[in-house]
């Protein structure tokens, strides 16, 4: 199968990724051979296997729900490209027509 | 220079540090300094570390002497652990508390971390020094450290070739005298292919037998965490160290943690070694086929029984991995937006919320992270899911029945670790897919989760080859075995690269 440029550009919307023109030629061409070659597991009868996501039998591992310390404030803000007082800052998420000013 | 006049204190194992610093013929300070001294002498060509800090390995130095110190003093020599002063090297996936941690990323280029990872604490309480932390290929994706943002590691034993990758930088410290010992991870050989390239020895636990608390997560079903050392007896002591239950990593197993060290000289004695026949088909070097085949004959003088076995799927193991490795790591990178820590770009007028994440992730990732996103972002896709990602879950189990059968027939499956040694930076194939076929004997262990080693074997063309030795799950102690075997049979556990004028 071949990926068009559309396809590519649809999936980097999804992922979030901005891509710029020769990224997104190259991403398709590559993404095509790579999606040939999966394709090689069209050979395998599984239809009744169950799907394994996991190599560990284990199911719902819980910890007992105790209070422990955590990081302060200004220890989880340390690393945050912007902030604003105590918040991580971003743009206005919500419309202006809707909150006013930011 | 301290050190014999045969060996220096940069080149030597772990445990022969260690017995040297219990009779105190030796300091912590003296083996760091020299380390040290090593680091400034050959790193402007190895170029292994993204982080060296001179100052805290020099003070965890001399509290290790102090400890030793004491001990000697109070007469308990078994009171020094083994790990206790001896200088080792973090993957900069590996959170440490204080140092940064970038994942040899843009996006995490001034990323300080507030807490150590699991394995981190574990070695800071046994009392090893942290020398800081080691190149990889960004958020460990690929296989030779050339997608590192930072710089190329080179390969101590010829430094036109790469080391492997992604844990490229740990393994060729560890060849190149610039740590004794190195914790590095494997999603799919990330420790296996470049120990085989760089002549020491890797280990990939089984999935859950050490804790990936604080190791930034690729992909999480086949993500493990493991040492880099130079013979078989280290690799056992840094295991003991770093596995077992963490409440933090709901993934690891409660499995009791023997003494791995006790298995060092067991011997083979009436072990039964398996050969996929698949395994020794065409596609691998003639080099690396005749070392394999010496290994061979070595493990059955020394008593082991070889028999064959077959995995009849496994030619599909390469295309499962890629699809569960990328399909995984779409939704780990998802956490990657430039909002709470990251790249932020530069220039954002008029952006909104979800223009500044595309930015963010846009300009914070190198190309081969954005391939794997975009590759795993198809698969999980609505109209792809079934046919590509569960296709691959399904798949996925009966290659794990495949070498649990195999398993059942014999108690370990050796093969050569890469089809190569290490190739030079002039030959890495521009095609992707040529590069992700490195990886042809190595992923199906993690999509198994069972434990690998890689342990050097011999020489093609001047480099080391490796052997790969995969177990039952948490049979840690067989592949320890068989590895020290195949060690002493090829004497490659002496083996130092000539990188700065060392002699082989």
């Amino acid at each position: 199968m071949s990926l068009s440029r559309e396809e590519t550009s649809r999936l980097a919307d999804l992922a979030r990724l901005s891509l710029n023109d020769e990224e997104l030629a190259r991403i398709a061409h590559d993404l095509t051979e790579i999606i040939d070659y999966m394709e090689k597991l069209a050979g395998i009868d599984r239809a009744h296997v169950r799907p394994m996501s996991h190599v560990l039998g284990t199911v719902n591992v819980y910890r007992d729900d105790r209070a422990e310390p955590s990081l302060s404030q200004e220890e989880a803000l340390a690393n945050a490209p912007d902030r604003q007082g105590q918040f991580f800052r971003v743009p206005r998420i919500i419309d202006a027509g809707e909150a006013g000013e930011a | 220079m301290s050190g014999s006049a045969e060996t220096r204190l940069c080149h030597m194992t772990l445990h022969e540090l260690h017995d040297m610093l219990v009779q105190g013929q030796v300091s912590s300070k003296e083996i760091t300094s020299d380390v040290l001294a090593r680091i400034d002498e050959v790193e402007a060509s190895v170029g292994a570390y993204v982080t060296v800090d001179r100052e805290a390995a020099l003070k965890s130095a001399d509290a290790a002497d102090a400890m030793i110190g004491g001990a000697r003093r109070d007469g308990d020599a078994g009171g020094i652990g083994a790990l206790l002063g001896i200088p080792v090297v973090l993957k900069d996936n590996v959170c440490t508390c204080g140092m940064r941690t970038t994942c040899c990323s843009k996006m995490l280029e001034g990323f300080v971390p507030a807490y150590d990872a699991a394995v981190t604490a574990r070695l800071r309480e046994a009392g090893a020094v942290i020398m800081g932390k080691a190149n990889m290929d960004e958020f460990a994706m690929g296989s030779t450290t050339q997608t590192s943002v930072f710089h190329v590691t080179r390969n101590p034993w010829d430094l036109e070739r790469v080391p492997g990758g992604s844990s490229g930088g740990c393994a060729a410290a560890v060849a190149a005298g610039e740590a004794a010992a190195s914790i590095g991870t494997d999603t799919g050989g990330s420790i296996r292919q470049p120990a085989s390239f760089c002549g020491v020895v890797g280990l990939k636990p089984t999935y859950g037998r050490v804790s990936r608390y604080g190791v930034a997560a690729f992909a999480s079903s086949l993500d493990t965490v493991g040492p880099i050392t130079r013979d078989v007896r280290d690799c056992a002591v840094m295991l003991s160290a770093v596995a077992g239950r963490d409440e933090r990593d709901s993934t690891s197993a409660p499995d009791a943690v023997p003494d791995y060290v006790e298995y060092v000289d067991r011997g083979v004695q009436g072990l039964k070694v398996g050969i996929p026949e698949e395994f020794f088909g065409p596609g691998m070097s003639e080099g690396v086929r005749a070392a394999v085949e010496r290994a061979l004959r070595a493990l059955e003088g020394a008593g082991a029984n070889i028999v064959e076995v077959s995995l009849p799927l496994v030619e599909h193991a390469l295309a499962v991995y890629y699809l569960v490795a990328t399909a995984e790591a779409s939704s780990n990178m998802a956490r990657l937006d430039g909002i709470r820590y990251g790249y932020r770009p530069e220039g954002r007028g008029g952006m909104d919320v979800a223009d500044l994440m595309s930015a963010s992730r846009g300009q914070g990732f190198g190309m081969e992270v954005k391939r794997r996103i975009m590759l795993g972002t198809f698969v999980l896709s609505s109209g792809n899911f079934d046919a590509f990602f569960g296709r691959a879950l399904r798949s996925r189990r009966l290659l794990a029945e495949d070498v649990q059968r195999a398993l059942a027939e014999c108690d370990c499956l050796v093969s050569p670790t890469a089809p190569t040694v290490a190739f030079r930076f002039d030959e890495e194939p521009d095609d992707p897919l040529a590069l992700y076929l490195q990886d042809i004997y190595t992923t199906l262990a993690n999509l198994a989760g069972v434990p690998a080693m890689s342990v050097p074997c011999g020489f093609s063309d001047e480099m080391p080859v490796g052997l790969q030795i995969m177990g039952r799950m948490f049979d840690e102690a067989t592949l320890i075995r068989v590895g020290r075997a195949v060690e002493l049979t090829s004497g490659m556990g002496a083996a130092r690269p000539k990188v700065g004028g060392c002699a082989k």
